[in-house]
């Protein structure tokens, strides 16, 4: 029976088609694959279910053995966020024509190309700096790509980067960077969770080629001495990575405005579901001068003049850079990364406003600074564990109890506790680190407050 | 000209440039009284030096304008649901089934956070597990990851592992080489590159693909392995590729399977039985997720059971009837991408496998195959178009020809045809990889999506612009005419005193550098 995905399955059309072609049947078409490479078997697959209800059936079957976060009281962080995602995110990029474009270029894609080009133009003026590209998978890749270009830049080959770090971006950066890379891990401030800024001081010299420095960072502490790093790598000629989440720039001192050579981050927050980590897109941005663009080989969009006038074009800026052209010559990898989610962040921003942004920015710092508050009053708890400013994430320590037992009693009374940090920071004890958005009201953490005492007492 | 198609041209301002100050499309949920009254100053603790001076510039826009802008621009982009899209040669655009759109926007999807314990997210853990079974499957191969978030994100993933395996061996530091093509994809030299290699690239002999000889002269005792696309991205299948595979295992060398695209070979020929060690598929080529417009996307890469310890952490494990991550992998290189990966494309591409079955996924290669060669059949009547090789008159998925004659014939070459198509509804035809070695390339690939009647409508187009070209080649030439704009004046896009990646490097440049040029309308 002619499935339904392909139309050319039907006997007839078939035999037509090859009657003009000239052959007798398909397999006249693969002469050049030698017979005894032919797997000739059956492939071991389960039988084929081309009906649409029963597969959907199937399906969903499987996927309802998922409790979503979203229908559960949550508070997990750690580099994916449960925020409010508009409607109109979502209704912009289930469009098909996006959905199911690629890699089709200024005649054909010019509106994908203008939607692209826009969320360069509104991330650059996030973070102030001129040039953002086509964001990479995550803020761990991104990070990692501006730090390899840190290296290519400088031809040094050492970078400094917080102890205070995720384990994911720390495993990523092991790979990516450390096979010729020293990475030098530069500690925190055990009361404030700052980095150590004399700590900083003796590591730098002369042979670091980046510094990297987050805000906020692993324990959601809002790095303020971030100014202060950059200005210490530049002294020692090193470039400063900064990373920042968007959702704070609406407040905070974008990456740019104290001297930052790259910023990088994750804009899943801005209209993206977390989809398991699905909605992840690192943005990186830069200055505008060659050299460091040369570096970098993500995707750039340009705007350009047409042959109508008045009317604008937009095309790659400098493909002859990108590892499509240089192959293994010079170029880092790239290729595709997160555009969809690019689009989904422009129309993100372009919602928000600078007046959204920033209500966004002080809402999050007012909910989390109260939760963390209301947490620490429990008795048995001590928090927040550190003393710097947060942005929507802090840290707590039970004073005697393990966390995945207290998790696995949170869970069964439907509340997801915050991230376990005791196997990443063994140093910080019995300690989790907890997100709390615009999703979360204050019943919500009333409640949590009330079942977390009960669950300790 | 007797195409009827025209493209939306709404010659929508830039996002910046609608709305006013004061509007604005989104209210966030603010905090409670009570929230504000215990927690009064925001900011308290951030040092005035450290917060925002000016705000952000962004649009200041209400939502129903915001809205139509970028439903106008959707509405000037040809994805494949709206346009035949296989001019696109080497990305496999094909059908992606809408249920699975449904399916991943599901909240048992797009709900579920990374960190849930894994009792909550059994079905999406099933899921990743059942795919890695599938891929395990269609290649040969005993072990998957489904973490790294794109083709070229899978190459270079393998390359870390092919280093890994080296080191393991205390061979690291002296097999600093890997050999690959130059039809191959170039993300099979930038990936090992960027894990660190030098890379040593084979060129074609007159067959199309790399002689035997070549690959000989190529091996030392510093190779670690081969990183190879076949069939090559002209759709050339080298015959001798099972003597590749065994000649780079004696110096030594791991083989990688660049199967990115194995649209014309699911059923038909496996990475094992040609003595692959590493492989990898993209999902969203092959395995029908859409490319949503350059991700995200996943690349799966695939493993010899003895290089599985390798993988990048965590893995899926069945233990029983119960799913579990697993973290414990002391040999591991590390991680590639945060989490598992984009796990929503692995429910599209599980969902697409199984409405196959063994049978309709062989049939999948088989038609595709079949597209190419009938599409080849219609486009050999174009004037001056030729064959770069023997070898290329039979292709598998796709082909790469040259309307070199044409070009010298007319002034009118690959890249302009492709431009005009635009014109017909069809979204433009790849030319070729860099560097240029057939003149004049196109290379289509006409996956299995596509209708006799899909292929005799490109066929026609193609041929209807030909004779266009021979009649007025610069009516040709200043195309295309009916798309959401004209052609453009690309010399901007390379020039750093003129390229304006955002209106904040287009304010910087216009006020410091004098030698900057205006903008200017001069197309090239």
């Amino acid at each position: 029976m002619p499935h339904p995905y392909i139309p050319n399955s039907a006997p007839k059309v078939r035999a037509e088609m090859l009657r003009i072609i000239g052959a007798k049947s398909i397999d006249d078409l693969y002469t050049t694959v030698p017979k005894e490479l032919r797997y000739n078997d059956r492939l071991p697959l389960e039988e084929g279910i081309p009906e649409e209800g029963r597969l959907r059936r199937h399906v969903t079957g499987i996927l309802n053995k998922n409790t979503p976060a979203t229908e559960m009281l949550s508070f997990l962080g750690a580099g994916c966020y449960q925020h409010e995602v508009p409607a109109v995110c979502d209704e912009i990029n289930r469009r098909g024509e996006f959905v199911t474009s690629y890699a089709g270029d200024t005649y054909g894609d010019h509106g994908r190309l203008q939607a692209l080009w826009e969320f360069q133009d509104l991330m650059a003026e996030l973070v102030e700096l001129d040039v953002v590209t086509t964001p990479n998978y995550d803020w761990s890749t991104a990070a990692a790509m501006a730090l390899r270009s840190c290296v290519m830049l400088t031809g040094r080959k050492r970078v400094l980067v917080p102890a205070a770090l995720l384990l994911d971006r720390r495993l990523v950066f092991a790979d990516y960077l450390s096979h010729d890379v020293q990475v030098d891990e530069i500690p925190f401030n055990e009361e404030t969770g700052l980095l150590d800024l004399d700590a900083l001081r003796a590591a730098l010299a002369d042979d670091v080629a980046a510094v990297y420095i987050e805000y906020p960072n692993a324990f959601g502490v809002v790095d303020y001495q971030a100014p202060e790093v950059v200005e210490l790598a530049h002294e020692h000629g090193a470039l400063a990575v900064v990373g920042a989440d968007p959702t704070g720039l609406g407040l905070l001192a974008a990456p740019g405005s104290f001297g930052a050579d790259f910023a990088v981050g994750d804009v899943q927050p801005l209209g993206m579901h977390m989809s398991y980590g699905g909605g992840l897109s690192g943005y990186l941005a830069f200055h505008n001068d060659p050299a460091v663009i040369e570096s970098c080989p993500a995707f750039i969009f340009a705007k350009t003049a047409t042959l109508e006038p008045g009317q604008n074009g937009f095309g790659y800026l400098n493909f002859d850079r990108t590892h499509y052209v240089k192959r293994g010559e010079g170029s880092q990898n790239g290729g595709t990364t997160t555009a969809l989610w690019a689009i989904t962040a422009a129309a993100y921003l372009g919602l928000l406003g600078p007046q959204g942004l920033r209500e966004l920015g002080e809402g999050l710092m007012q909910r989390s600074r109260y939760a963390a508050e209301r947490l620490g009053e429990i008795p048995g708890v001590t928090g927040p564990r550190f003393s710097g400013p947060i942005l929507k994430e802090f840290v707590i320590t039970y004073d005697n109890h393990e966390v995945a037992a207290v998790d696995d009693a949170l869970r069964a009374r439907g509340i997801f506790g915050g991230k376990d940090l005791s196997v990443d920071f063994p140093t910080l004890g019995r300690s989790s680190l907890w997100a709390v958005t615009e999703v979360h009201t204050k019943d919500d953490i009333d409640r949590l407050v009330e079942v977390l005492t009960e669950v300790l007492a | 000209m007797t195409a009827q198609f025209q493209q939306a041209r709404w010659n929508e301002p830039l996002l910046s440039e609608i709305g006013s100050p004061g509007e604005r499309g989104y209210i966030p949920s603010p905090p409670e009284a009570e929230i504000i009254a215990r927690v009064p100053d925001a900011l308290s603790g951030i040092p005035a030096s450290f917060q925002r001076a000016e705000p952000p510039r962004l649009p200041e826009v209400a939502q129903p304008q915001l809205m139509r802008h970028f439903m106008r621009l959707s509405q000037e982009t040809m994805g494949n649901d709206v346009a035949v899209d296989f001019g696109l040669g080497t990305c496999t655009m094909k059908y992606s089934p809408k249920v699975n759109e449904h399916l991943v926007r599901l909240p048992e999807v797009s709900g579920l956070h990374p960190l849930q314990h894994v009792d909550t997210v059994q079905g999406i853990l099933e899921i990743l597990w059942r795919l890695e079974q599938m891929l395990c499957a269609i290649s040969g191969l005993d072990r998957f990851t489904l973490q790294p978030p794109s083709g070229s994100a899978a190459v270079y993933t393998n390359a870390s592992i092919v280093r890994a395996y080296h080191r393991s061996r205390g061979e690291g530091e002296q097999r600093n080489e890997i050999i690959s093509s130059i039809f191959s994809h170039p993300c099979d030299q930038s990936g090992p590159y960027s894990a660190g290699y030098k890379i040593v690239q084979l060129y074609p002999g007159p067959n199309g693909y790399p002689e035997v000889d070549a690959l000989k002269a190529a091996l030392s005792d510093r190779t670690a392995g081969i990183v190879i696309t076949n069939p090559e991205d002209t759709g050339i299948y080298n015959p001798h590729i099972k003597e590749f595979t065994r000649l780079v295992h004696e110096a030594g060398g791991l083989c990688v399977y660049d199967q990115a695209n194995a649209n014309g070979m699911m059923g038909i020929a496996r990475a094992k039985e040609a003595g692959f060690d590493l492989c990898h598929f993209n999902m969203h080529k092959t395995f029908s997720s859409p490319h949503n417009g350059m991700g995200p996307a996943m690349g799966a890469s695939g493993v010899r059971e003895d290089l599985a310890r390798f993988l990048p952490a965590p893995v899926v494990e069945k233990r029983g009837d119960l799913f579990e991550l697993d973290w414990n992998r002391p040999e591991s290189i590390g991680k590639v991408r945060s989490f598992v990966g984009n796990a929503q494309i692995a429910v599209r591409s599980y969902s697409w496998i199984l409405a196959l079955g063994p049978d309709g996924i062989r049939e999948v290669a088989e038609t595709a195959v079949l597209n190419a060669n009938y599409l080849a059949a219609l486009l050999r009547e174009v004037p001056g178009m030729s064959q770069p090789f023997p070898t290329s008159n039979t292709p598998l998925e796709q082909f790469r020809w040259s309307l070199e004659g044409f070009k010298e014939e007319t002034g009118v070459g690959s890249s302009d045809i492709s431009r005009n198509l635009s014109d017909y509804g069809l979204q433009p035809i790849f030319t070729s990889h860099h560097p240029y070695l057939v003149p004049e390339p196109i290379t289509p690939e006409p996956a299995e999506s596509f209708s006799k009647a899909d292929l005799d409508t490109f066929g026609n187009a193609f041929l209807d612009i030909a004779h266009r070209a021979q009649a007025d080649p610069d009516e040709v030439l200043n195309g295309p005419y009916r798309n959401a704009c004209r052609r453009i004046d690309s010399a901007a896009l390379d020039d750093p005193y003129r390229w304006v990646p955002s209106s904040r490097a287009e304010r910087t440049r216009m006020c410091n550098a004098a030698e900057s040029a205006p903008l200017h309308n001069q197309p090239s």
